[in-house]
């Protein structure tokens, strides 16, 4: 029997948020193309409005719980939480665009912001699935337009193969992702993430064949989501991606698909699949082969980065292997008792990623040359002595990549790790901390060349622009005040519980 | 005379099933042409829609039904996508070998 949905079961308000930045999206989808060629200038700050607009009504509503769409969208300090790591990211990628696209003659490819919208609106969907349906909607209208705009450079050679390539693996990922959700669905019989987990239990206490089919569900939609995040084995594409696509695109990608993609992970594990404990285990399943791929992500990412020239690449395996920090904490949340710390830590890690990724990536954007040289290491030679502020900034983020207290960097580390251990991944964490010391090499190679080598750091940028500088200012900020301020990030976190316990069976889930 | 009605079991639905997204996985694998892999793409997406729809049955649902109109048409958009990025690449290399992209190493 099919019903009408009614208003209150569709409960527009409570998905406000992201449903502001689709229409946003759409309504300038159709002003873009009455604007006249010389007043497309305009189209950016429309865009930074409706960012805005939406990031200052998730804040409100921060504390806000409910579902919209019948239970396929939920809203609640998770949701919130992601939406303004997302949001932050997309409104930092837009003033760095702005800058970018002008100095490489692309100004007047407004396109590029309303796929940058779409792109995000994605990502909130993706934080507040409560759908496996959502979830593939939400990963599909993250990465569709990403293929786009990681091509946007064309006709440059690398940007158009780093667009195929990221194609051809995240279509390939999304075929592993709609098995895995088919696997789910046949085993449990729902596609709602509280209905997989009311089916979870059942099946999980009747020891019934069902489960090996929510096992390979489980196991494909890590592949798949592995993807998105960049773990490893799962991350041939992303130096390539990263070095060839624009670099303000390569700077949300690092940023926005990771909060998104791991914001859909943790709901899918930890609200629908919690309880998929076999037996004689204390924790999940899903937490032993996140514990592996978070071990073999910090450890490749870091040793192959040592080798890297190239500061896009450089940072494209830095990224990968703070991937595998987050999905530490994804691990930790598999034990029950530490779920809701380890959700908190991947969190606080993302947000303060978000800021220090940014500022540096917005700094290599500083010293790109129009023709997209200049990102070799060597071309950080002496930018001190040239640039005292920009090179200041550029050892504060690589600091803060590091690990170094008084940065935020370090209190995402320090969350990850807690959260670690109190789930027994002792030996996990040791390999973060010695994997991080590893990190520092060549993080701090970059502080050695602009500080202590002579060089002519040849820059792209005689002048900084406005909107460049208002960028790597909001990153600095966000950074340090974080770093220093860790309270902060405490409080955010205070009210993120999302993972559904056996006692909640009793009142009904 | 009546047809006599048969139902095939939900096993071999899932079977057959996870055959074509094997053989998709290794067309990703084997294939070097960017065609043919998104080819095997599609096989596995549609390996994803046939056991969807088999489990829908099986559960007497339309939810999983309505899945697989989701999948489709998200499947219809990166086709669209993918082909012109396919016609680019082609465009500026006259080749859409994917052992030949490389123009970064590392």
């Amino acid at each position: 029997m099919i019903q009408m949905p009614t208003l209150e079961s569709l409960n527009f308000g409570v998905a406000f948020p992201a449903l502001s930045l689709v229409i946003g999206a759409v309504l300038l989808l159709v002003v873009d193309v009455f604007l006249p060629e010389r007043r497309k200038g305009l189209v950016p700050w429309l865009a930074l409005l409706g960012v805005l607009v939406s990031l200052a009504v998730s804040m409100i509503n921060y504390n806000e719980v409910g579902e919209a769409f019948s239970g396929m969208f939920i809203a609640d300090p998770f949701t919130s939480l992601v939406n303004i790591i997302v949001l932050i990211s997309a409104a930092l990628s837009i003033l760095l665009a702005m800058d970018y696209l002008r100095r490489t003659e692309m100004e007047h490819r407004s396109d590029y912001y309303l796929l940058l919208l779409f792109t995000t609106s994605g990502m909130l969907f993706m934080g507040a699935a409560n759908d496996l349906i959502v979830v593939f909607v939400a990963l599909e209208l993250l990465s569709i337009p990403l293929y786009v705009l990681s091509g946007f450079r064309r006709p440059n050679l690398k940007s158009e193969e780093a667009a195929l390539k990221y194609f051809l693996l995240g279509a390939f990922a999304s075929g592993f992702l709609v098995f895995g959700i088919a696997m789910i669905y046949g085993a449990t019989g729902t596609t709602n993430l509280p209905g997989v987990w009311a089916g979870t239990a059942a099946i999980v206490e009747s020891a019934s064949p069902s489960l090996y089919l929510l096992l390979l569900g489980v196991g494909l939609i890590v592949v798949s989501l592995g993807f998105k995040v960049a773990a490893v084995p799962f991350h041939m594409w992303t130096p390539d991606v990263y070095e060839g696509a624009p670099t303000p695109v390569t700077a949300f990608m690092s940023v926005g698909t990771k909060a998104g993609s791991f914001a859909a992970l943790l709901r899918i594990l930890v609200v629908g699949l919690p309880t998929l404990i076999l037996t004689g285990a204390t924790s999940a399943a899903w937490a032993n082969t996140l514990a592996i791929l978070a071990a073999l992500t910090m450890i490749l990412g870091n040793f192959v980065a040592l080798r890297q020239m190239n500061i896009k690449r450089m940072l494209a395996y830095s990224s990968i292997a703070h991937a595998g920090y987050i999905l530490m904490a994804v691990a930790a949340a598999g034990d029950p008792a530490v779920g809701n710390q380890g959700v908190q830590a991947a969190l606080i890690y993302l947000l303060t990623y978000a800021f220090t990724n940014l500022g540096a990536f917005a700094i290599v954007i500083a010293l790109e040359r129009n023709d997209g040289t200049g990102g070799q290491l060597d071309d950080f030679r002496g930018l001190a002595s040239q640039r005292p502020v920009l090179a200041l900034l550029m050892t504060f983020f690589m600091l803060s990549l590091t690990g170094i207290p008084l940065t935020a960097g370090f209190i995402g580390k320090w969350y990850v790790f807690l959260s670690a251990i109190n789930a027994g991944l002792v030996l996990l964490a040791v390999i973060g901390a010695v994997t991080s010391v590893v990190a520092a090499f060549y993080y701090i190679r970059i502080i050695v060349r602009m500080y202590l080598q002579e060089g002519d750091a040849n820059i792209g940028t005689s002048r900084l622009s406005y909107t460049l500088g208002a960028a790597i200012l909001v990153a600095g900020l966000g950074t340090l005040i974080f770093g220093v301020l860790p309270f902060l990030v405490a409080d955010l976190t205070q009210g993120v519980q999302i993972v559904r316990t056996i006692a909640q069976i009793a009142g009904g889930g | 005379m009546e047809p006599i009605p048969v139902f095939v079991p939900t096993e071999l639905y899932l079977a057959l099933a996870v055959v074509l997204f094997v053989m998709g996985a290794l067309g990703v694998v084997i294939r070097r042409s960017a065609i043919l892999i998104f080819m095997s793409i599609e096989l596995m997406l549609n390996a994803g829609n046939l056991a969807i729809v088999a489990f829908a049955r099986h559960w007497g649902q339309v939810g999983g039904q309505v899945l697989v109109f989701f999948v489709m048409t998200v499947a219809a958009a990166e086709v669209a996508v993918g082909l012109a990025l396919i016609v680019t690449i082609f465009r500026s290399r006259r080749s859409i070998n994917v052992d030949e992209l490389h123009q970064m190493e590392g």
